[in-house]
């Protein structure tokens, strides 16, 4: 069993919450890009989520995780000082920094959660970050003054405009690429960008004609984590990988988006099924 | 001394089974068992011949006359005595070896008439033993003071713990999944080997002081090398052979490709079968199981269960080369699995929106007969036929996963990535040994079983050599 050391919501809307965990194992290892995988009790399925930060010393890992299915919710219901059945990890392979000067990290929404340790270990090594921070309202915002800290420009919008600036993560992007050619600064050597499947295929878009690499993290549909079942496979560069154990990083560039898209949605309607039998009484809590 | 009391019986008496039609429906286990008096009469029908040939055919060594003859007097605690004395798991083997292949099959009324049938006494043994409400506790040996840390806990991992606990050493397993047992938990089903029987037999290991540290992962959470710096002095990998092979045709990833690995894990180990567990799994209907060994049968017999109106095994070889064991293959067609033999998939068709829709297959002849005697499949020109099925499931086999092979230093590998280690399970690395699956690729349970007990005797002599 592991101790749920911190909970706090991220935001006004309480859509997305940190949760510390008390995992000696996982704290020992993790590294900024690298994922665990959770699972709330006996009856649970096996959920992968990032790591969002970890503790060497307490021994602890943070993750964020915002309510979507079924597990994510009744997650969100676990308290401070509770305990959940397992968290295992870490798992995939860290995110590459080696010889890095100049990145543009970009995050979307809940994605903003897993760039944040990713930001925050680069600037700590002295990279220059340009961060990009896209949400969908004001109310769903995070990590407002951590993202500031973590990064030497930090451009935050909304696509309605309610927090920062107006617009869509892919118009910042290129935004800041072409001022870089027009001031005659030093371009990007590398876009992060981690958000909903479908952002992250038109950042590669954006970034493609410049030809500056570009890196997502990718979150398929996982079971065990650490190689063994093959349901996460992706096609990158026409080659199949495992999310799970090759990634979860790879280039956006090779990455055939439309696979990825059809099989994230495989397990939609047992989702969607799934989410209607969270208990009203308890709020989601099993044998609460 | 000669049995005196042989029951001359040519035929092994029978075990009840579950109704194919009925067990086609429920996760249940589809072997039920002896009863005493029928465990009995079979055990009386072993000659006790001198040489004992039984037992060369036995991977652990089980003295199987002297328990034999224990059960043909009823004297059932002495036999479990004897049957633990060195198999750690009776249960599970009385289960799942193929003793068809092993014991049984050097069994001297085999010759004329059908075998003794050991495998089904063990388990009678192992079953009596579980059930019965005021035996013993087991007993931790007195402890020498030298901790062992063995990765994974499955067939291999299980049986170099208990052996090495019994020989007083204090040994930690360390297990990647949140439930011990690997294979037997997340491989072989439930309606095969109960996971009820898999947890009491792990439970005897740890009331003998064997700890169990789940959801640890060597190579990610904990390297090699730090469990020697935490004061481990000998290290045994039974990590198992988890990574899936696939065939690379085109169509591999259409929605309704599962691995055998996926597909079992999401039914075995997460229970996707039942209504209060999370994990779901698609309600297929018509499934092409590709491969035709021990993990296809298992993979076609669970998509049933799952539903499915047709299940089909495809298999570029014919009947007479099935890799599985008769047993199961014998359940499979009891319970309608349907095979399409000697037919290689070349492809998987699917729909707009990425769905399987087909398997195609290359129509199959035997050609000659290749260097293991195996006659090699030859593809019949023009012979491409395809099978109307919405899901796939991959059952071709696995290789040693890769986590530790990428971690550990001092080790060598095979060209197939297994470790390289010796029949005693010794490796290039002092102090590190190997066995089962991740050396040898996908195997057996009881090889895996034999393997961890001859890791256990090589890590004894080589911690007495080094004080």
């Amino acid at each position: 069993m592991y101790k749920v050391v911190t909970k706090r919501f991220l935001n006004d809307a309480k859509s997305i919450c940190l949760f510390e965990i008390e995992a000696p194992l996982v704290a020992r290892h993790a590294q900024a890009g690298q994922f665990v995988i959770f699972r709330l009790d006996e009856q649970g399925e096996r959920v992968p989520v990032s790591v969002a930060g970890y503790d060497r010393e307490k021994g602890t890992v943070s993750v964020m995780v915002q309510a979507a299915g079924k597990t994510t919710r009744m997650l969100h219901t676990v308290e401070q000082g509770d305990y959940i059945s397992d968290f295992v990890g870490p798992l995939g392979k860290a995110t590459e920094m080696e010889g890095l000067k100049k990145v543009c990290v970009v995050g979307g929404g809940v994605g903003c959660a897993i760039a944040y340790p990713i930001a925050k270990e680069m600037h700590a090594r002295g990279i220059d970050v340009t961060f990009i921070g896209g949400f969908r309202s004001a109310d769903i915002v995070i990590l407002k003054d951590e993202l500031k800290a973590a990064s030497n420009k930090l451009i935050m919008c909304t696509d309605d405009g309610s927090y920062g600036e107006k617009g869509f993560t892919t118009v910042f992007l290129k935004q800041e690429i072409e001022a870089n050619i027009a001031e005659g600064k030093p371009q990007f050597d590398r876009v992060i960008a981690i958000g909903p499947d479908i952002m992250m295929k038109f950042l590669a878009d954006v970034t493609r004609p410049y030809g500056i690499k570009t890196i997502i993290s990718l979150d398929p549909i996982m079971v065990d984590g650490t190689g063994m079942c093959g349901c996460c496979r992706v096609i990158v560069g026409g080659e199949t990988k495992f999310a799970c154990v090759d990634g979860p990083d790879f280039d956006a560039h090779e990455v055939d988006f439309d696979s990825l898209l059809k099989r994230a949605a495989f397990y939609k309607d047992e989702q969607d099924e799934a989410a209607k039998h969270i208990c009203k009484i308890t709020g989601g809590k099993r044998n609460g | 001394m000669a049995n005196l009391k042989v029951n001359m019986s040519m035929t092994k008496n029978e075990m009840p089974e579950q109704d194919p039609v009925v067990r086609a429906g429920n996760f249940d286990e589809v072997a039920l068992g002896y009863d005493a008096e029928t465990a009995m009469k079979e055990a009386a029908r072993c000659l006790d011949c001198k040489n004992s040939p039984c037992r060369t055919g036995c991977p652990v060594s089980v003295k199987i006359p002297r328990f034999l003859e224990k059960v043909r007097d009823g004297d059932f605690d002495a036999a479990y005595e004897i049957i633990t004395s060195t198999n750690s798991l009776p249960a599970v083997c009385g289960r799942v070896c193929p003793q068809e292949k092993q014991c049984e099959s050097k069994c001297v009324r085999g010759i004329k008439g059908e075998s003794v049938g050991i495998g089904r006494l063990e388990r009678f043994v192992a079953d009596y033993h579980m059930a019965k409400e005021d035996k013993p506790e087991p007993v931790a040996p007195a402890s020498n003071g030298h901790r062992i840390a063995v990765i994974g806990s499955g067939p291999a991992g299980l049986t170099c713990a208990g052996d090495l606990c019994k020989l007083g050493y204090d040994v930690t397993i360390f297990e990647a999944f949140h439930k011990s047992g690997g294979v037997l938990v997340y491989g072989i089903p439930q309606f095969r080997l109960p996971k009820e029987i898999v947890a009491a037999e792990i439970e005897n290991l740890t009331k003998m002081g064997v700890k169990i540290v789940n959801n640890a992962i060597i190579g990610k959470s904990i390297t090699v090398d730090e469990l020697f710096d935490d004061g481990f002095e000998a290290v045994f990998i039974g990590s198992g052979a988890g990574l899936p092979q696939f065939l690379h045709i085109p169509g591999e990833n259409l929605l309704g490709v599962y691995s055998a690995n996926e597909l079992l894990t999401r039914t075995n180990l997460m229970k996707a079968y039942r209504d209060d567990y999370d994990t779901p799994i698609k309600h297929f209907n018509r499934v092409a199981v590709v491969g035709a060994g021990n993990v296809a049968m298992d993979a076609a017999r669970v998509s049933k269960r799952l539903g499915a109106e047709h299940v089909y095994i495809v298999y570029r070889r014919g009947a007479d080369e099935l890799p599985a064991r008769k047993e199961e293959v014998e359940h499979a067609e009891a319970e309608g699995i349907e095979f399409k033999l000697l037919n290689n998939p070349c492809a998987i068709h699917g729909d707009e929106e990425g769905h399987v829709t087909g398997i195609e297959c290359i129509k199959q002849e035997l050609g000659e007969p290749d260097e293991k005697g195996r006659r090699k499949p030859v593809p019949v020109p023009d012979s491409n036929w395809v099978l109307d099925v919405d899901t796939v499931v991959i059952a071709i086999g696995t290789s040693p996963n890769p986590l530790i092979r990428n971690t550990t230093e001092g080790l060598t590998f095979t060209r197939k990535g297994g470790i390289e280690a010796d029949e005693g399970g010794v490796t290039a690395r002092p102090g590190v040994f190997a066995g089962g699956d991740a050396v040898t690729g996908s195997a057996t349970v009881i090889l895996a079983m034999g393997a961890g007990k001859a890791g256990a005797k090589s890590i004894d002599e080589y911690i007495r050599n080094k004080k």
